[in-house]
């Protein structure tokens, strides 16, 4: 097994487990807390509109968006951790097929390990820091070094044999 | 658990080498494939029940896009908007009444929706551990009972997470925990101790760099179709990201946004007894959800469908079809995977016609896969024709 092969199971094998366990993480603590707070607070707009309570009900679905917005980006990151995870590990079977020279596999290799644990944590960081630059920042350059990587895979395999 | 045989030694005395997996090179011969295929072994029962559950998953997929997801879309906007004549009327005890009707809604669409992508994700996983067989050090027996334990649950897990929603608390004794989820989480457990022991068996392998040539690794297969999926797989897998990238750049801030105004216009016009406004609002709202919708299936299905055709390329070898047979497959599969997560964003657009297209698309990798497995299962006949060793 070459070093890219190693390299990239090994790494989604790490990955996979790093976003299970923060799955877990959230799902135990977080997750039935945001779950619940999105319901209340649409029930708490709708019933405070009934109740004529304006201001309440825009409050309570402020409240949810913001909720929301958390939720929507701690799933998005343990999904796409594992994802990207599962992937690496398919591709790590499959990287001897990748008609390019030992040391540029390696490079595809670690460029698509990088930027498949920099991606997600950018998403996470949105979450921790609404609209900071840094965070969005820092997911561009995941999503950027992943395209490079699949797209030199891509290449790879569309070119034959070693 | 860990009864792992070493193979025996040129003198039969079980002694150990460092690299001793059975590597198949381009040269072998049909009969050296032929032995990375074993009667019946883990492997060929997880390419088996990997094929046979996507195949399932993808089915009960399109089945629930055209009788289902619609309809249920409707019912919700139809709850929202009695919520809204609720909140005119002053009436609270109706606007939790309403909002009771649409949990259950979501959770006959969320249950169902769950029952598709697990069932499949099993499939994708079988496949996943079918490449690794070589790699774990166990004995045949113990791979091929961890092989069924993962079909088992992988089998279970979706019936239970469909039950859910129709079985509830009947005849439970907990208070939250019904019959159907028990189902789900024994079987999900059945899963994860299969995956524990997989990678007990990983373990094995990489800690003692000892091999154990119970199952052969897989051929060196150099084939047009093995590039064409390996090829094609990893650049859907790129266009899905890429969209999926866009998506949140452009769409998601945009979609969050309009999410919240419209849920205010929603309130706004049904305090002010205004319905025609209100009724508008949720018309806008359903189609707002519609169009993440749409957005999040494209990018979801395009990367499993380009997952799918990475993993498949590796099941070529044992597809007992001629090459041309083969390749058309292969095109079909490829095509449908295209299809669907096009016409699936189109349909905002098209409106059902697309939706039908898009189900099409479904049904040709459908096809596609069945053909594969029916070339699979004539390999395996074949195999046990000349050895008559039955399976």
């Amino acid at each position: 097994m070459s070093a890219a092969s190693k390299l990239l199971i090994f790494g989604g094998v790490a990955l996979a487990g790093f976003g299970m366990l923060y799955g877990l993480h959230y799902a135990l603590f977080v997750e039935h807390q945001a779950l619940d707070s999105m319901g209340n607070s649409l029930a708490t707009a709708f019933t405070s509109a009934a109740a004529r309570h304006l201001p309440d009900a825009h409050a309570a679905i402020a409240a949810y968006g913001a909720t929301k917005y958390d939720y929507v980006r701690q799933v998005d990151v343990h999904s796409h951790w594992i994802g990207l995870a599962m992937l690496m590990i398919v591709l790590g079977v499959a990287m001897d097929h990748v008609a390019f020279g030992r040391r540029l596999r390696f490079w595809i290799a670690l460029n698509l390990l990088v930027g498949s644990v920099v991606f997600p944590l950018g998403v996470l960081l949105q979450s921790e820091s609404h609209g900071a630059s840094y965070a969005s920042a820092t997911a561009i350059v995941g999503v950027i070094l992943v395209t490079v990587a699949l797209a030199a895979v891509a290449a790879g395999f569309a070119r034959g044999s070693v | 658990m860990a009864v792992w045989e070493p193979p025996p030694g040129p003198a039969g005395g079980g002694q150990r080498s460092p690299a001793s997996t059975v590597r198949v090179s381009p040269k072998d011969t049909p009969a050296n494939v032929a032995a990375t295929f074993s009667a019946m072994g883990a492997r060929r029962l997880l390419v088996f029940g990997g094929v046979a559950l996507i195949v399932g998953g993808m089915l009960f997929g399109d089945i629930f896009a055209v009788f289902v997801l619609h309809q249920n879309g409707d019912r919700t906007g139809e709850e929202l908007l009695a919520a809204a004549r609720a909140v005119m009327a002053q009436n609270a005890p109706g606007v939790n009444n309403a909002f009771g009707q649409i949990g259950n809604l979501l959770e006959d669409r969320g249950t169902k929706i769950d029952t598709h992508v697990h069932m499949t994700d099993v499939g994708y996983l079988a496949l996943l551990l079918a490449l690794i067989q070589p790699y774990v050090a166990l004995s045949a027996a113990r791979k091929k009972l961890l092989a069924k334990w993962l079909l088992i649950g992988g089998t279970l897990l979706p019936v239970g997470i469909f039950l859910i929603h129709y079985v509830g608390l009947a005849y439970s004794p907990f208070r939250v925990i019904g019959w159907a989820s028990a189902l789900a989480d024994s079987a999900g457990a059945l899963l994860i101790i299969a995956l524990i022991g997989e990678l007990w068996g990983l373990w094995n392998h990489f800690r003692s760099m000892r091999v154990g040539a119970v199952e052969a690794e897989l051929p060196d297969d150099r084939s047009r179709e093995r590039r064409t999926l390996l090829a094609g797989g990893t650049l859907l897998v790129l266009i899905g990201f890429l969209h999926g990238a866009w998506y949140a750049g452009a769409m998601l801030y945009q979609h969050e946004a309009r999410e919240t105004a419209i849920l205010d216009t929603v309130l706004d016009g049904a305090s002010a007894n205004d319905l025609t406004a209100a009724g508008r609002s949720v018309t806008d709202y359903g189609a707002l959800q519609t169009e993440k919708a749409v957005n999040i299936a494209a990018h979801s299905h395009i990367i499993e469908f380009g997952l799918l055709a990475i993993l498949l390329s590796f099941v070529q070898p044992y597809v007992f079809l001629g090459a041309e047979w083969k390749r058309r497959w292969v095109n079909l599969l490829l095509a449908g995977s295209v299809i669907l997560p096009v016409f699936v964003l189109l349909e905002l657009k098209m409106g059902l016609v697309a939706g039908g297209i898009a189900d099409l698309g479904g049904l040709m990798v459908i096809i596609a896969l069945v053909a594969m497995l029916v070339g699979v299962l004539r390999y395996s006949g074949k195999l046990e024709a000349e050895t008559g060793v039955p399976a």
